[in-house]
């Protein structure tokens, strides 16, 4: 079955994207979409049954690596696509038809970039994913979220096109080797020492700046407390959970071809550099934050800070920053979801005027209550499992300082989060809220972060032998190992 | 001949991107960054060497994306939209002209200090040139239009560096980043036509309302 399902995790939600955008009746739309975000989660699952295939020289292929950011894309995507489907039914959003189908695009250029064994194909996936989400920042079409979107436009246009360049550069330090075949990444990494070492060091440092500037790291992250605090709250879960994670493949993918090349000391200072300059800012604006979706985003950066972190100190970090990857994608996208509850009933994202949400949203209440103490890496969650190996992964390779800057900047971090999130939870109103919001919870508002939450506390309690092995070798190919 | 033919263009190539740092006009600015598409779509083929079928397709849907299309959906945005028709520099016309030279200093400078390839020895500097004078017009620029025109320089220089490389990239990525630069100017240019819709004014200096308190 290998080599025939791949394709169709591409091509059937851009099929989609067309078919819904024909589509007049938005019901039909909103059961297009979850029709096709199950499919999508049941192919993923049928993948992780069968066992590794060797990859060989396909465009479309699936690795480890590979297969972990497809599930984080998945997952987000069916709990997305059923709190859209909840969402749609009360709220339209200007540009309609289209809403839909460019989430649907979404998905499809997401997988592709998942299944890219060819860089520049990867390239073209991610130039799809960011541009499929411009018009849905911009969905509620007022001032402030047409000057998010057009930074986000503009700041992820230059990242990506100097990521476009990287890719070039890329296959010029291939020029030495006739037997290569070009930017396919089994070449690259199995006859990594043939490249030529300058131009691969060229290519690397502007990897990292444009697909940095994706993931939102600092200081390239401008554009993401305004893109993130414009957007709908489920867009929001799929920039946090899954742009930024597709982002981090890119990075990931260069890393993987220096390692394999032997520059592993020139790469290692510039992701550590990167990661706590990120860790840095992160703690900075989240202290005294007043929004809490702009919050979310400082949260982001952060958190993309401690994947290129665990990949700059290799070992354990690098096992650790997969799975951080995994459980990271996961808790944002649920938390965008349940604090979009909160702001929704509240009808501003001004933590100030969100107070004592507890006895209006109680379920959400909750749920946000478990993403805090799951964000900030506490147990039983997984991102305590994964945040502790990176932590380790320092200690192992003599960093200790780096170790203790980043315990200091989580602990502020905590700090920061847990004031604001209390307050919005528990502190009590000043008046009640007025009619006009909902009464009750749906069951899809609260059930689809709830899925997400569900995955990140079982993470943290148990990883499956499957998924252990699957770790352990996408660790292998950064450079590190299991714990 | 063919040499000769495509230092040529490459020199085409740099003066159209200091003809729309130092032009004051708008539309002569659209009009040189259409001629340097054109030039873009010629030194693909003539670079190549390689005159298969497909190699002619991709020079036409360069030539139809880069010098046709995307312009003429300027040209369209600035009618719709009433902009006015001067570029608005951050910076003086003749700041620009020098950093620009500074620019061309720089980008010999690196390709010299590289380790030869087998490619052509102007391609690297032109293509390095481009990218940087295009991100000095994303940069010095007020309008959200005449970014837009810094970012199709910055992607004609990105671009020069792929069609030109040592190695061939397949066609069918070539197409798909057509496709995609295609996709994200139009997304671009709607988006400017909004902003004009709100504020008035295609100045992205409006865009200032979000920040941190």
């Amino acid at each position: 079955m290998s080599g025939v399902t791949e394709p169709l995790l591409v091509a059937v939600p851009i099929a989609g994207a067309v078919l819904a955008y024909a589509i007049r009746a938005s019901s039909w739309r909103s059961a297009v979409l979850v029709t096709i975000a199950v499919f999508h989660s049941a192919i993923v699952v049928l993948l992780w049954r069968q066992s590794p295939a060797p990859i060989d020289g396909r465009w479309i292929d699936l690795d480890d690596l590979g297969l972990i950011v497809l599930s984080v894309a998945s997952a987000v995507f069916l709990s997305v696509a059923v709190y859209a489907a909840a969402y749609l039914r009360s709220n339209t959003p200007r540009g309609g038809r289209v809403f839909v189908s460019c989430l649907l695009v979404f998905l499809g250029t997401t997988s592709l970039v998942a299944l890219s064994q060819q860089l520049a194909l990867l390239w073209v996936g991610l130039e799809g994913t960011t541009l499929s989400l411009a018009p849905l920042i911009y969905s509620r079409h007022d001032r402030p979220s047409l000057e998010a979107v057009w930074k986000y436009l503009v700041l992820s246009s230059v990242g990506i096109a100097l990521a476009l360049l990287a890719v070039f550069l890329l296959a010029d330090a291939q020029a030495a080797d006739a037997g290569a075949r070009t930017l396919l990444l089994t070449d690259l990494t199995s006859r990594a020492t043939l490249l030529d070492p300058w131009w691969l060091r060229a290519a690397y440092i502007f990897a990292l700046v444009g697909f940095g500037t994706k993931m939102g790291l600092a200081p390239l992250h401008t554009w993401k407390p305004d893109a993130y605090g414009e957007a709908p709250s489920l867009v929001g879960g799929l920039l946090a959970g899954t742009l930024t994670t597709c982002a981090f493949l890119g990075v990931a993918r260069f890393t993987q071809i220096a390692t394999a090349a032997g520059l592993d000391q020139f790469v290692r200072p510039l992701l550590i550099a990167a990661g706590v300059l990120s860790l840095v800012i992160a703690a900075a604006f989240i202290i005294g934050q007043s929004d809490v979706k702009r919050m979310l985003a400082y949260s982001s950066v952060e958190h993309m800070g401690l994947l290129v972190l665990g990949l700059g100190v290799g070992g354990v970090g690098a096992y650790g920053s997969v799975l951080h990857m995994l459980n990271n994608g996961l808790v944002k996208g649920a938390l965008f979801l349940a604090v979009g509850n909160l702001v929704l009933a509240a009808g501003t994202a001004v933590a100030a005027d969100m107070r004592g949400m507890r006895m209006v949203r109680p379920a959400t209440a909750l749920l946000v209550l478990a993403g805090l103490f799951a964000i900030s890496g506490s147990p039983p969650f997984g991102l305590f499992v994964s945040e502790f190996a990176i932590i380790d992964g320092t200690l192992q390779q003599n960093h200790p300082w780096i170790a203790i800057i980043t315990i200091g900047l989580l602990t502020l971090i905590f700090v920061g989060l847990a004031r604001m999130i209390i307050a919005i939870l528990y502190a009590p109103r000043p008046e009640p809220l007025d009619a006009s919001a909902p009464e009750r919870e749906r069951p899809p508002f609260v059930i689809a972060p709830a899925f997400l939450m569900a995955i990140v506390l079982l993470l943290g309690i148990y990883i499956p032998p499957s998924l252990q092995a699957a770790l352990a070798r996408a660790a292998a190919t950064l450079g590190g190992h299991s714990p | 001949m063919m040499q000769s033919a495509t230092h040529l263009l490459l020199l085409l190539v740099v003066l159209t991107d200091f003809a729309v740092l130092g032009t004051s006009r708008l539309s002569a600015c659209i009009r040189w960054i259409a001629f340097q598409g054109a030039v873009l779509g010629v030194l693909s083929l003539l670079v190549g060497g390689d005159l298969a079928w497909n190699a002619w397709l991709l020079a036409a849907g360069t030539i139809i994306v880069k010098a046709i299309l995307l312009p003429a959906f300027l040209r369209w945005a600035i009618r719709e939209a009433s902009i006015r028709r001067d570029v608005e520099p951050l910076v003086g016309y003749l700041a620009s002209m020098l950093l620009g030279g500074a620019a061309l200093g720089v980008s010999f400078g690196v390709a010299v200090s590289m380790p030869a390839t087998v490619r052509n020895a102007l391609l690297v500097p032109v293509a390095l040139v481009t990218l940087i004078i295009g991100l000095i017009v994303l940069m010095t620029r007020v309008k959200a239009i005449t970014q837009v025109i810094g970012y199709l320089m910055l992607e004609n220089g990105v671009y020069l560096f792929g069609i030109t490389l040592a190695r061939r990239v397949p066609y069918l990525i070539e197409a798909g980043v057509l496709l995609d630069v295609f996709v994200g100017v139009f997304i671009m240019g709607i988006v400017v036509f909004h902003i004009n819709r709100e504020f008035d004014s295609i100045s992205a200096a409006n865009l200032s309302t979000l920040r941190e308190s």
